[in-house]
């Protein structure tokens, strides 16, 4: 039977995707797992679960720097950016506002509500110019993320909430923080914003588990009703084990990001030296201007069938976001960068996180120039995309 | 063998995986995402895909998803617009086999390093003394051979298809035995891109104009309209309102330009030959007796095929659309109806 994993090794380069857990994290989760009471209840098994949650909270609300009040434990960041969006807009009506690059869990709630999407530059940054025109007083909330997954460009938040809070006063500024914990101060991005998402399984958490943090002036009209958990935001009852994962996870994340960043950071220098010495590669946008654990790469082969040679090679790695039914389709991300669909189809996203090692990047730089020169070799010069 | 199965999420293929398995080969699995509409059955959809995906998973396979859509576009749903306007019958299978599975695909499978592309076609790859030849499939009512006429020996050379030797009722027995997910699941139909429900007309509607046009006796006298001409083909009976009874009406002649169908009877339809273009041969041009098989579930009429593409019936036959591809069979002994090549009909020859 095929089996690649008989003839190469696993060098996972997909951290974006999902990264594994936290030892700490997994631990404190299979012992929650073991616990059966409803933290809803009134007795003492009830009373030592809804501890361990509010620990959770706790510990969650003094990373982010805000009120645990604030702290909304859901299914996921893809939930915590619905909430965030539809709980805004039922609340208090108006429009949603977002950056083109969003996630689809942005992008397609903003959209829903007949919301309007701000363009990006070349270079993936928030067009300010075209904010600033699409900001008015019938703006409810305004959503950008603090890293995009793909790219792994950083927003300027400061001058986005600076226009947003001379524009839209009113309007609450959510930032969908999912790809930023690993890299960013997430205090910091909590204290320019008035909501933030967070998913557990992008920084050792497990997945199922998100975060939506919003500050106290913030309205949600809950999108999941019922026995009123989560200060009526979020009815049902709560996975304590996912959250009691989650908050680990995220403890751990934090402190250790001081010490994982330069190290990734040197890893990742070490992909785009080697990937820029390659003929038809170039890195996709401004190095500088993005988070060390994503490498995004532009090539003149088809992603899709580079991704199938890579695995085989021992390298899981992605490209773009995939559709319904798993097929790859040319990224919105780049496609909203004005980059052509040849360009979106070459692209390649290797990423890392605290499991990463040097390892892995000299596995990877071993094999990803025959990789790219076989898939030359094999196309017939048609589809070569130059 | 390292070997690569189309799995469209049908229990054909899933037992021509199985089958790979079960001989030991090292086998992976791909299904292609073409096209992003709705299909009622194709290779599609959201859930061809998850069964194709779960198949893989019980035989223990891996499993990737290709999104060849922009090439579908290209070469099989386009044509078959443009088809359509210039009032030919084409046969898009036939394209989608040609461009996309045994040629992008193919092209896929050795930048892949895979030795062999499986399909679960109904159709067997035999080994003549001049090369690898298809063969109809051992259930004639499932043979698929004519929609892979026209794949060069060079390319079946790095085919399989394990199908070929068995039944409809053996293939899914074997998928029921192995508890695949696919077993009962029904048989694909008709064109993959164009759901029962919405039919034709609607699928065309907003890709191309479509033209009202005089339905006209033989000897020119209007008897009837048309909306939508680009939709009739040449041998159709059905859904031409005529009107009155008696003896069966059919589209004799389909002129598009000329926004004009010609109504005559079944002896008007009759023919004593098909002229055929775009020749594409297994292994060089064939002339004499041949066996002419003209539509996809159609039987094979017995004919003479000269060098320029003329194929003149030994008995009349009705007319072939143009569009529609004309391919030629000769019976072998040791390997039963091996396919000699094809191509489209251009025309018919009269009596």
């Amino acid at each position: 039977m095929f089996d690649p994993s008989v003839v190469a090794p696993t060098v996972y380069l997909d951290h974006a995707a999902s990264t594994p857990m936290h030892a700490d994290a997994l631990a404190a989760m299979v012992e929650q797992l073991g616990s059966h009471g409803n933290p809803s209840g009134a007795h003492r098994v009830a009373r030592a679960a809804r501890h361990h949650l509010e620990d959770a909270r706790d510990q969650v609300a003094s990373i982010l720097g805000m009120s645990p009040h604030g702290i909304i434990f859901t299914s996921g960041g893809t939930e915590a950016d619905n909430l965030a969006i539809s709980g805004v807009v039922a609340a208090s009506g108006g429009r949603p506002v977002c950056g083109a690059t969003e996630h689809h869990a942005v992008l397609d709630p903003v959209r829903h509500h007949g919301g309007d999407v701000v363009n990006v530059t070349s270079g993936g940054a928030i067009d300010l110019d075209h904010l600033d025109s699409l900001l008015d007083d019938e703006v409810s909330i305004v959503s950008v993320m603090a890293v995009n997954n793909e790219t792994g460009v950083m927003a300027d938040l400061d001058a986005i909430s600076a226009l947003v809070r001379a524009k839209s006063p009113q309007a609450v500024l959510h930032c969908d923080a999912v790809q930023a914990a690993n890299w960013v101060d997430l205090a910091s991005i909590a204290a320019t914003v008035d909501a933030v998402s967070l998913a557990g399984h992008k920084f050792g958490g497990p997945k199922g588990a998100g975060v939506l943090a919003v500050r106290e002036q913030v309205v949600l009209e809950p999108l999941v009703r019922g026995g009123g958990q989560e200060h009526e935001r979020r009815s049902g009852t709560q996975n304590v084990a996912a959250a009691v994962g989650f908050a680990v996870a995220l403890a751990a994340a934090t402190s250790a990001r001081a010490e994982q960043a330069p190290r990734i950071s040197a890893l990742s220098d070490r992909i785009l030296d080697a990937a820029s010495a390659l003929a038809g590669v170039r890195p996709t946008v401004d190095v500088a201007t993005r988070v060390p654990g994503i490498c995004h790469l532009t090539t003149d082969v088809e992603s899709e069938a580079l991704l199938v040679l890579l695995e085989q090679h021992g390298v899981m790695a992605s490209a773009a976001s995939s559709c319904a039914s798993g097929a790859l389709q040319p990224s919105h991300v780049l496609m909203a960068m004005g980059r052509s669909l040849a360009e979106a189809s070459g692209a390649l996203r290797l990423s890392m996180a605290h499991a990463s090692t040097d390892a892995d990047v000299d596995h990877l730089i071993g094999v990803l120039g025959d990789c790219l020169g076989r898939l030359r070799a094999g196309s017939r010069a048609d589809r070569v995309m130059s | 063998m390292k070997v690569l199965v189309a799995l469209s999420g049908g229990v054909d293929s899933s037992v021509a995986a199985a089958l790979m398995v079960e001989a030991g080969h090292e086998v992976a699995g791909v299904t292609l995402k073409l096209w992003g509409g709705d299909s009622d059955s194709g290779c599609c959809s959201v859930s061809d895909v998850d069964d194709a995906r779960r198949v893989a998973q019980q035989l223990g396979i891996d499993h990737y998803v290709f999104n060849f859509g922009s090439d579908f576009d290209r070469y099989v749903v386009e044509p078959y617009l443009a088809d359509h306007v210039a009032g030919l019958t084409p046969n898009p299978c036939v394209e989608c086999n040609r461009h996309i599975k045994f040629d992008r695909l193919l092209e896929r499978c050795d930048v892949l390093g895979f030795d062999r592309l499986v399909t679960g076609h109904h159709v067997k790859l035999v080994d003549t003394d001049a090369g690898p030849r298809l063969a109809r499939s051992a259930d004639d009512a499932k043979d698929q051979s004519y929609v892979l006429h026209m794949i060069p020996a060079t390319d079946l050379a790095r085919c399989w298809f394990p199908l070929g030797e068995m039944t409809k009722t053996e293939v899914r027995e074997h998928a029921e035995r192995l508890g695949l997910r696919t077993a009962a699941k029904p048989d694909s139909q008709d064109v993959c891109f164009i759901t029962k429900s919405a039919g034709r007309s609607n699928f065309m509607t907003g890709r191309i104009d479509l033209h009202s046009a005089d339905l006209v006796d033989t000897d020119g006298t209007v008897v009837g309209q048309t909306s939508e001409v680009e939709l009739i083909t040449i041998g159709q009976r059905r859904g031409l309102d005529l009107g009155g009874s008696g003896e069966r009406r059919y589209a004799v002649n389909v002129d598009v330009p000329g926004r004009k169908v010609t109504i005559g009877t079944a002896a008007d339809l009759m023919c004593s030959g098909v002229l055929v273009s775009n020749l594409a041969w297994a292994d060089g041009p064939v002339e004499g007796p041949v066996q002419v098989q003209v539509s996809a579930h159609g039987k094979a009429m017995a004919g003479e095929l000269d060098g320029d593409g003329h194929v003149r019936w030994l008995e009349p036959q009705r007319r072939v659309a143009p569009g529609q591809a004309v391919v030629f069979y000769r019976h072998d002994d040791v390997h039963g109806d091996i396919v000699l090549g094809g191509g489209t009909a251009a025309g018919h020859l009269e009596t």
